[in-house]
C-alpha cells in the first residue's frame, strides 16, 4: 500500500440486529415517469434567444437601450431637435451669458452661443468617435487577441508583450504623448483622434478575447469538429469565434462609453477636437473659465455627456448579466 | 517563491524598455524635426533650439541617443526645461504632492470600497444593495471632469465647506475635496467588485463547509468569506495606484493642485515636449513597478500561486 | 471506549431515533416561482446506525439531508414537516441553536474535496478553526492527533501544508478528520467519495466506517449507487423526484424490491448487474442473458480480423518548469493491444492511467512520441493531410460531458449535420434526410432538429452526440468516457443504445472508463491501464474470473457491492 492511506482491519465488532420495517409508498402518488423524454411543449430556444427573452424584461436593458437610441438619433438628425444651426446662425456677444429665452432653452454660453443648439449638434461628434474607436479596436484587439489565444506558443508570447507595453502607457497618457508628434499638431480631426484612442485602447479589447477563446479552445465540441475533420482554422472561425463573442460584447458596450469620455477629456485638455469642431469636451473646457458667475454653459454639456456615457455603460451591465454564463448554465 | 519574484522582475525589464523606447520613438522619431515640433506652435527660438540639439544628441544614431536618454534616467539627469531649470528638480517639487493626493484617494476607496461592497454582497437583492449598486453605476458612468467640476462648485463654492482650489503648500487638509474625486471612480469600481466577489465566494463549497462545522457566522465572513474575495480587489488596488499617478492630470487642473498632472498639463498645453517625454517615463516606470509589486502581492494572498510552474 | 459510546448505546437501548425526519417538505424560490423540490420525505436514523439514501440527480436526496445541518441553499426552506434530532424539532431552528448543534452533534463530510476546503487556508488552521469554535482544546498536538487518526501520515508535517499540495484522498480524508473531529453523534455523508478514484474510494471508506464504528457515530450516507449503499448502510432509503418510494433493510431491499422505481435501479445499477453476471458465472449460467437484450440479432461483419492494431505506442510530455528546463512526463508507455472488428475492447484505468491519451492517439489528435496505430492495415502515421481527412470519416468520438460536446450556438439539426457538410456528402434535402434517420436511430424525436443543446438534458445531449457520430457511417467508435456523467437509468439506456447499434450496424467500439462494473456489461475484451502501463488484457470472462495483476485484483474488489452475496436474477425471477 502507498504511504499515504493507512488504514487498518476494519474491526468485527457489530450493533445488535434490529427488526427494521420495509416501507413502500402508495404507487398512485408516486407515479413512475418515462426516463429522459425531451420537453416538446415549447419553441426552440436557443442561448442568444433565452438572453434576448430575458433581458426584454430587465428595467435597466429598457432605460439604457431608449436613451441610446434618443442619443443615435440626436446625432444622426440634429436638426430635427434643434431649430438653430450653430454653424450657419453666428453667436451675438451680446446675449452673452444670458439665461434661458423663448426658442433657447438652455440660455446663452460667455460667446453668446445657444447651449441648447450646441449641445444638440456637438452629440455627432462625440458619438462618432466613440462609435469608431470602438469598431477600430474590435477589429485590431478582437483578431490580436484571438489568434495570440487560439495558437499560443510564440504569437502568444509576443502578443503578451506587446501588451504589456501598451498597457504601462495609460489611454490619457499615451494620447497625450502622442498628439505632440507633428503630423498630428498639424492635422487634429475626428479620425486622427480615433487613430490615436484606437492605437492604446487595442490592448484590452485583445486581452479579454484572448481570454475567451483560451477559455473556448479546450471545449469538447472544438475537439469533436476537429475529429470529424473540420480544419484549425475552421474550428476557430465555426465554433470558437461564436462561442467567444459574449464577453467581448460586454466589454466593448462599455468601452464604447469609455471612448467617448476619452475624447471629452482630451478636447478638456486642449489636445481633442480642435476648437472649431462642435463637441461637449470643448464647450466644457470653454465654460471652464466662467462656472463660478455662470455654470450652467458647462452643466448643459456635461450632463448631457454623462447621460450618454452612463447609457452605454448600464447597457453594458444589463448584458452582462444576461449573457453570465453561470447563470446560463444548468 | 523566490523564482516567481524572480520570473516577474525579469519579465519587468523588456516591459520598461518597451514602454520607453516607444514613447522616445513616437516623440524624436518619426518624420519631421523633433526640435521644431517640441516648440509646438510657438515661434523657435535659436538658442534654445541650440541647447536642446546638443542636449537630446541629436547628432548621434537613434539607438545612442535611446541609451543616453536612458542613462539620463537612471542618473536623474533628466535635461532642463524651457525655462533652464532642472527638470529633476521641478519633478522632486511635484511628485509628493501627486504622491500624498494618490495615496489619499486610495485609501478612501480602498476603505469605503470594501466596506460598502461587502455589505451589498452579503445583503444581495435587498435595499443597501440596490442604491449601491445605482448610485456605483452613475458615479462610473460620469465622466471625473464632470464631477470633479460639480464637486467643487457645490462643496467648495455653494457650500464653503471646503477651498475650491488648493494651496500651493498642499497640505492634507487641502486635498480631501481632490483626493475624493480622483478616488470616486475606482471607489465605485472598487466596490462593485468586492461586491461581486463576495456574492461568488458566498455561494461557495467551502463556505457551507465552514458553517457546517459549527463556526459563527461572525467568523465564516471574516476568515472564509472576506479572506477569498479580498484577492482580486486587494490586485486592482495595486494597480490603481499607479494609475491614479498618471490619472491625477483632470482632477490637479480643476482644483489647481501644484501636483505633477498639473505640471504635465502645463507643459502640454504650452508646448514643452522634454518636460512631457521626461514625466511621462517616470510615470510609466511608477506604473510597471507597482504592477510587479502587485504580482507579488497576489502571490503572497493565493498560497496556489506560489507553486505555479 | 469514549463516553459518548456509552450515550449511544443507552439512547439505543431506550430506542429513541437520534434523527427522525417525518413529512418533510422543502420549496425553492426561484424566478419561475416556487419549486418543491421534496415532498412527505421520512426516514428514521438510529444511533449509531448508517442508513443511505440512494436517488438520482433531482430526486431531493441531498437537500433532504442538508435540512438536518440547516444548511438550505439561500433560496430554500423548510415548508412543512419535522425534522427531529434526539426528539428537538430543528426544522425552524434559531440560527444560534443550529450553530451549537453544527459540528460537535452533527457533522458533515461534503462531495468534492478539491472545492469544500479553503484554498488560502492551511489544512491545519481549518482543523484548528473547528476544534476551537466547538469548545474543545485546539493545540497542534490535538489537530495533528484528529488529523493522524483520519488516515493521513505525517500529520504534524501535512498540517502545515495547503489542501493544493494534497492529493485527492488526502483531502477527502481532512475532511473526514473534520468532520469526525468534534466526536459528533449524527454525521452527514454527501457522497463522500464519488469525486474520487475507485481505489482510494475503497480505502476512504473502509476508514469511515471503521471511524465512525468506534465512535458509536450514526451516519446519513448519500450515495447515487444502489450498490455502495447496501454495501456499506444497514438501511436504505430510496427517493424518487422528491419524495421517499422505498426503505428497508439494504439486502431485502435489493433482493426483494417492491416499487417499480426500485425496480428498475437495481435493474440497471452496474455494479450490482456486474455482481449478477459474475455471480452467474459462478453457478454456470451465460453471461449473455443476463444483458439487457438486444434488438435483433443481426449478422455483424464476418470478417473477424483485427481493424486497430496498437503496437508499443508511448506519450512523453515535456513539463516546462521555468527558466528553460522541462521534465519528461511519461502518459503512456509501451502499450500494445488489438482491437477486433464488431466488438467492443475497453481501457479500464483510473485518473493518471494514460487511457484518454491512448484514445487521442488513435483519433489522430495527438501525435506520438514512438509506436505505431495501425488502422484497417495502415500505419496512421504515414497519412497526408487527404488522408487523414478520409481516415476522420472512419473513427468517430464520442466524449465524456454531455455539457461541453455539443457546440451551444448550434441548433441540433446543424450539429449534426455537420460532418456531412465538412465532407460534402449530399445535397441539402439528402442530409436533413439523413439527420432524420439518425435522429430516429437514437431513439429522438424529430422535433429535437430545431433544439438547442441548452434545453435537452445529460443523457439526451449524449444521444445526439452519438447521432453525430454515426452521421459518417464510421467504423469505429472510440467512447471517451461516454456515459460517466450520467445517471444510472440513463446510463443505462444509452448502454444499451450503444449495444443495439453495435448489432445492428457492425460497430467496433474502444470504450475508455474507469468503472469497472460497466465493462462487465458491455465489453467484450479488456485492457487495464496503470500509470501509463498496460498491465494486464484479455477477454472481459477471462479478467473478472481470474485475474492475474495485484492491480487489476485490486480495481475489481473496489466495486461497490463486490462482497455482496447476491442471487442470480434467473434466481429470483
Amino acid at each position: 500500500m502507498t504511504p499515504e492511506n493507512m488504514t487498518p482491519e476494519t474491526p468485527t465488532a457489530s450493533p445488535a440486529k434490529r427488526h427494521v420495517e420495509h416501507f413502500v409508498a402508495d404507487f398512485a402518488e408516486t407515479p413512475l415517469q418515462a426516463t429522459d423524454k425531451v420537453k416538446e411543449d415549447q419553441a426552440p430556444l436557443s442561448l442568444w434567444g433565452e438572453a434576448w427573452k430575458n433581458l426584454r424584461k430587465q428595467p435597466l436593458f429598457l432605460i439604457s437601450a431608449f436613451l441610446i437610441l434618443v442619443v443615435v438619433a440626436v446625432s444622426l438628425f440634429p436638426s430635427l431637435f434643434s431649430g438653430i444651426d450653430p454653424a450657419s446662425e453666428a453667436c451675438q456677444l451680446a446675449n452673452s451669458d444670458a439665461g434661458p429665452a423663448a426658442g433657447h432653452p438652455l440660455g446663452f454660453t460667455q460667446q453668446g452661443c445657444d447651449v441648447y443648439a450646441r449641445v444638440i449638434f456637438g452629440t455627432r461628434s462625440s458619438v462618432t468617435v466613440g462609435l469608431f474607436t470602438t469598431l477600430g479596436v474590435l477589429l485590431i484587439g478582437g483578431i490580436m487577441g484571438a489568434l495570440a489565444g487560439y495558437y499560443g506558443g510564440w504569437v502568444d508570447a509576443i502578443l503578451a508583450r506587446i501588451n504589456d507595453i501598451f498597457f504601462a502607457l495609460p489611454l490619457i497618457l499615451g494620447a497625450i504623448v502622442m498628439m505632440q508628434l507633428p503630423v498630428f499638431r498639424a492635422n487634429r480631426t475626428a479620425w486622427t483622434l480615433v487613430l490615436i484612442l484606437v492605437t492604446f485602447g487595442w490592448p484590452q479589447i485583445a486581452r479579454i478575447t484572448r481570454g475567451a477563446v483560451i477559455e473556448v479552445r479546450n471545449a469538447d465540441f472544438v475537439t469533436a469538429a476537429r475529429s470529424l475533420g473540420v480544419s484549425k482554422f475552421g474550428a476557430l472561425m465555426r465554433h470558437v469565434m461564436p462561442n467567444s463573442l459574449a464577453p467581448i460584447i460586454v466589454v466593448a458596450t462599455i468601452s464604447l462609453g469609455t471612448f467617448i469620455v476619452a475624447e471629452s477629456t482630451l478636447s478638456f485638455l486642449g489636445i481633442g477636437l480642435p476648437p472649431s469642431v462642435m463637441s461637449w469636451g470643448n464647450d466644457i473646457q470653454a465654460a471652464q473659465a466662467s462656472l463660478r458667475s455662470n455654470p450652467m454653459p458647462l452643466l448643459w454639456p456635461a450632463i448631457a455627456l454623462s447621460i450618454t456615457v452612463l447609457s452605454f455603460i448600464m447597457l453594458g451591465d444589463a448584458l452582462r448579466d444576461a449573457l453570465d454564463p453561470k447563470a446560463r448554465k444548468r | 517563491m523566490a523564482t516567481y519574484i524572480l520570473k516577474r522582475f525579469l519579465q519587468l525589464i523588456p516591459v520598461f524598455l518597451g514602454a520607453t523606447l516607444l514613447v522616445y520613438f513616437l516623440v524624436f522619431s518619426l518624420p519631421g524635426d523633433p526640435i521644431v515640433a517640441l516648440f509646438g506652435d510657438k515661434p523657435v527660438n535659436e538658442a534654445v533650439a541650440a541647447r536642446l540639439r546638443e542636449q537630446y544628441h541629436l547628432d548621434q544614431p537613434f539607438w545612442i541617443q535611446y541609451l543616453l536618454y536612458l542613462k539620463g534616467i537612471f542618473t536623474f539627469d533628466l535635461g532642463q526645461d524651457f525655462s533652464g531649470r532642472p527638470i529633476a528638480a521641478v519633478l522632486g517639487e511635484v511628485f509628493p504632492v501627486t504622491a500624498r493626493l494618490a495615496v489619499m484617494a486610495l485609501i478612501f476607496e480602498a476603505v469605503f470600497g470594501i466596506i460598502f461592497g461587502l455589505i451589498a454582497g452579503l445583503r444581495k437583492g435587498k435595499f443597501f444593495d440596490a442604491t449601491v449598486l445605482v448610485a456605483s453605476l452613475i458615479v462610473i458612468g460620469i465622466p471625473i471632469f464632470v464631477l470633479g467640476f460639480l464637486l467643487q462648485f457645490t462643496i467648495g463654492v455653494q457650500l464653503g465647506w471646503a477651498k475650491p482650489t488648493v494651496s500651493s503648500a498642499a497640505t492634507v487638509q487641502d486635498l480631501i475635496l481632490p483626493a475624493i474625486v480622483l478616488g470616486l471612480g475606482s471607489f465605485a469600481y472598487v466596490l462593485r467588485l468586492t461586491r461581486t466577489s463576495v456574492i461568488e465566494n458566498m455561494n461557495a463549497d467551502y463556505v457551507r463547509t465552514a458553517t457546517a462545522k459549527g463556526l459563527s457566522r461572525f467568523r465564516v465572513v471574516r476568515v472564509h468569506i472576506l479572506r477569498n474575495s479580498l484577492i482580486p480587489v486587494i490586485t486592482f488596488l495595486g494597480a490603481d495606484l499607479g494609475a491614479l499617478m498618471g490619472g491625477a492630470i483632470v482632477t490637479e487642473g480643476i482644483f489647481n493642485v501644484p501636483g505633477v498632472g498639473n505640471r504635465l498639463y502645463r507643459a502640454v498645453t504650452q508646448g514643452e515636449g522634454p518636460t512631457v517625454v521626461s514625466i511621462v517615463t517616470v510615470l510609466v516606470l511608477i506604473y510597471v513597478v507597482s504592477n510587479l509589486l502587485v504580482d507579488l502581492l497576489y502571490a503572497w494572498l493565493d498560497p496556489r500561486i506560489r507553486y505555479d510552474a | 471506549m469514549n463516553a459518548s459510546v456509552e450515550f449511544h448505546e443507552a439512547g439505543a437501548a431506550a430506542g429513541r431515533p437520534l434523527l427522525e425526519i417525518k413529512d418533510l417538505a422543502i420549496s425553492f424560490t426561484t424566478s419561475n416561482g416556487e419549486v418543491n423540490a421534496v415532498r412527505n420525505a421520512h426516514l428514521t436514523v438510529m444511533p449509531g446506525e448508517t442508513v443511505a439514501i440512494v436517488g438520482e440527480s433531482g430526486s431531493g436526496k441531498s437537500t433532504t439531508a442538508l435540512a438536518a445541518i440547516g444548511l438550505l441553499p439561500g433560496n430554500g426552506r423548510v415548508a412543512a414537516g419535522q425534522v427531529l434530532f434526539d426528539g428537538e424539532d430543528i426544522a425552524h431552528a434559531s440560527e444560534k441553536r443550529m450553530i451549537e448543534l453544527r459540528g460537535n452533534s452533527i457533522g458533515m463530510v461534503p462531495q468534492d474535496p478539491m472545492s469544500n476546503l479553503n484554498p488560502v487556508w492551511k489544512i491545519g488552521y481549518q482543523v484548528r478553526e473547528t476544534l476551537k469554535a466547538n469548545g474543545l482544546p485546539s493545540g497542534p498536538d490535538d489537530v495533528a492527533k484528529v488529523l493522524s487518526e483520519a488516515g493521513l501520515p505525517d500529520a504534524a508535517r501535512r498540517a502545515g501544508q495547503y489542501p493544493h499540495e494534497f492529493s485527492g484522498g488526502m483531502r477527502q480524508r481532512a475532511l473526514i478528520a473534520i468532520g469526525l473531529s468534534c466526536q459528533p453523534r449524527l454525521l452527514i455523508a454527501d457522497e463522500p467519495t464519488s469525486a474520487l478514484d475507485v481505489t482510494v474510494q475503497r480505502q476512504i471508506l473502509d476508514h469511515l466506517d471503521k471511524m465512525t464504528t468506534e465512535l458509536g457515530t450514526a451516519v446519513l450516507l448519500i450515495t447515487h449507487d444502489l450498490g455502495l449503499a447496501a454495501e456499506r448502510a444497514d438501511k436504505v432509503v430510496v427517493m424518487y423526484r422528491g419524495q421517499v418510494v422505498e426503505a428497508g433493510p439494504s439486502l431485502e431491499l435489493l433482493q426483494n424490491p417492491q416499487h417499480p422505481y426500485t425496480q428498475r435501479l437495481v435493474a440497471s445499477a452496474p455494479s450490482l448487474a456486474s455482481r449478477r453476471i459474475q455471480a452467474a458465472k459462478e453457478l454456470g449460467v451465460e453471461s449473455e442473458d443476463l444483458l439487457a437484450p438486444a434488438e435483433d440479432v443481426a449478422v455483424a461483419s464476418t470478417l473477424p480480423d483485427e481493424v486497430l492494431q496498437i503496437e508499443n505506442l508511448s506519450k512523453v510530455f515535456k513539463l516546462r518548469s521555468g527558466f528553460g528546463r522541462s521534465t519528461d512526463f511519461t502518459a503512456v508507455d509501451n502499450v500494445s493491444f488489438s482491437v477486433k472488428r464488431g466488438t467492443t475492447t475497453a481501457i479500464v484505468g483510473e485518473s493518471g492511467s494514460g487511457k484518454s491519451t491512448v484514445a487521442q492517439m488513435v483519433l489522430n489528435l495527438l501525435q506520438p512520441t514512438s509506436g505505431k496505430i495501425v488502422f484497417d492495415g495502415v500505419d496512421t502515421s504515414t497519412l497526408n493531410s487527404k488522408e487523414i481527412f478520409a481516415f476522420r470519416r472512419r473513427v468517430q468520438p464520442i466524449f465524456q460531458d454531455p455539457y461541453g460536446s455539443l457546440d451551444p450556438m448550434y441548433n441540433i439539426f446543424r450539429t449534426i449535420e455537420e460532418p456531412l457538410r465538412t465532407h460534402k456528402i449530399g445535397d441539402k434535402a439528402s442530409r436533413e434526410k439523413k439527420v432524420r434517420e439518425l435522429l430516429d436511430q437514437v431513439a429522438l424525436p424529430q422535433s429535437t432538429m430545431q433544439r438547442y443543446p441548452n434545453e435537452l438534458s445529460g443523457g439526451q445531449r449524449q444521444r445526439v452526440a452519438i447521432a453525430r457520430a454515426l452521421a459518417l457511417d464510421p467504423e469505429v467508435i472510440i467512447c471517451d468516457e461516454a456515459v460517466s456523467a450520467l445517471d444510472v437509468l440513463v446510463q443505462a439506456q444509452v448502454l444499451n443504445l450503444l449495444a443495439d447499434l453495435q448489432s445492428r450496424l457492425g460497430l467496433t467500439y474502444l470504450f475508455i472508463t474507469h468503472d469497472l462494473a460497466v465493462v462487465r456489461q458491455i465489453a467484450d475484451h479488456v485492457c487495464v491501464m496503470e500509470k501509463g502501463k498496460l498491465v494486464e488484457t484479455g477477454s472481459t470472462d477471462d479478467v473478472f474470473d481470474s485475474p492475474k495483476q495485484d492491480y487489476t485484483k485490486a480495481l475489481l474488489n473496489a466495486i461497490p457491492g463486490a462482497k455482496l452475496m447476491l442471487p442470480p436474477e434467473a434466481a429470483t425471477a
